[in-house]
């Protein structure tokens, strides 16, 4: 690792301020893939802002028909939540498969939507629910946060404070892990929300990170079961293609994951 | 550099490191003590796992500054003077390591694992929760068995407390 200058931020102020002041500043909250990162030397910030530990970041608190994630909760917290079992119970579910125990003690909601990976299991739940995302600055719909590989709408400062997910009528995830590293090869979250919108979003498996699967959607309105999936043809083009499996497999991946999903359900 | 100041196996500590240091650098290189273990070093092998303020973390993939004003507990510190911990008897009795190197962070994983299932544990479950967790020599079998011993034990000797 290079040399860094690491600062531990009491506020999202002051971790706003730290950031202005560093020349090439980084936020760090769990660290699970920061440090990684910057341990293999491809990535070097002059300053590593801790938001860990900054209090007015961290809690769970749901209201009516609306489920707040603040953003430095870990995984841990959020599969283990009552609050978060009884009103998205697929949204535990889907942190209780997030890496390993000791990962899902310092990993976050909002580094992992920060982050963006590919393959990360948040953000499905995040646009298949319609989330919104809190920040400091401005609230962004998940529909217009998620901007490609690791890319998002956030600007170069911009701290997540809270994921506000919105509590559906019912939802489920699938994934198929990889058997090493855990990262989804293809994963689904589907919801049925109150309105009756049907979302469906799917991880692992597009060359442009997560992405709604409007086919499924489609078939899912029409009739709410594993077997409207059947007939449903995904297109490959765009999909992930590497060691792991191809595109065609990712495919039917998403397929067989969304019939997952729509089981678990109910 | 900067000072972190510390709780490690119930000891006061101040050290002096570079923002860069990692949490297991600390305990290792300034601290000697060398039970943590550095397998993989990106975060898959779990044998750097010790606990920080009670929960099983990867030190090779925290800074030190993250602990600062945190309680740590390493390999050296879960034994009572001569006395092993159940965990440590129960790997022991059942053959749970052969070359020892994954063995401290694999305990440490464990006694996590048992704290948050209680006498909830079965196999299957063990399993799933080892998987930060990597051997090379045992094929894991008789790890689990240790594991499922050591729940037993620390069962009851916390009964007993």
């Amino acid at each position: 690792m290079y040399q860094t200058t690491y600062h531990r931020a009491s506020s999202v102020d002051e971790a706003a301020a730290l950031f202005a002041k560093g020349s090439e500043a980084k936020f760090l909250a769990g660290g699970q893939t920061l440090l990684p990162v910057m341990k293999q030397r491809l990535a070097s910030p002059s300053d590593v802002i801790d938001l860990g530990r900054i209090k007015e970041l961290i809690g769970i608190e749901a209201s009516g028909d609306t489920l707040s994630v603040k953003a430095a909760t870990p995984h841990y917290e959020v599969a283990t939540s009552d609050a978060v079992k009884k009103a998205i119970p697929a949204l535990a579910y889907l942190a209780s498969l997030i890496g390993d125990p000791a990962v899902r003690y310092r990993g976050t909601i909002g580094g992992s939507l920060a982050n963006n990976d590919p393959a990360a299991d948040y953000p499905a739940a995040t646009l298949a629910l319609g989330a919104t995302i809190k920040t400091n600055k401005r609230s962004i719909a998940a529909d217009d946060y998620f901007k490609g590989l690791f890319t998002t709408a956030l600007e170069d400062g911009e701290i997540i404070t809270a994921v506000s997910f919105p509590v559906p009528a019912k939802a489920g995830y699938a994934k198929f892990p990889h058997p090493a590293s855990r990262f989804a090869l293809t994963a689904v979250f589907v919801a049925q929300m109150k309105s009756g919108e049907i979302r469906a979003a799917a991880t692992g498996a597009s060359q442009s990170g997560v992405m709604r699967v409007p086919a499924i959607e489609a078939a899912l309105k029409a009739n709410w079961s594993p077997t409207a999936i059947d007939g449903v043809n995904i297109s490959a083009s765009n999909l992930l293609a590497d060691i792991h499996g191809s595109a065609e497999y990712r495919a039917n991946l998403i397929k067989v994951m969304a019939q997952r999903a729509v089981t678990a359900a109910g | 550099m900067s000072t972190v100041k510390l709780t490690v196996n119930g000891k006061a500590v101040a050290v002096d490191v570079e923002d860069r240091t990692l949490l297991v650098q600390l305990l290792r290189d300034h601290l000697n003590l060398t039970g943590t273990h550095v397998g993989c070093d990106t975060s898959q092998c779990g044998a750097c796992v010790v606990h920080m303020d009670g929960k099983a973390v990867k030190s090779c993939t925290m800074l030190a500054g993250q602990a600062d004003g945190a309680n740590v507990t390493t390999i050296e510190g879960i034994a009572k003077g001569d006395e092993l911990h159940p965990m440590q008897a129960a790997f022991r009795d059942n053959h749970g390591l052969q070359c020892g190197y994954c063995t401290p962070g694999m305990i440490m994983s464990a006694i996590d694992i048992v704290h948050r299932h209680g006498g909830q544990l079965d196999e299957p479950t063990v399993r799933q929760e080892l998987e930060g967790n990597i051997c090379r020599c045992t094929g894991y079998h008789n790890i689990v068995k240790a594991v499922l011993d050591a729940a037993g034990r620390m069962k009851v000797s916390q009964a007993a407390e």
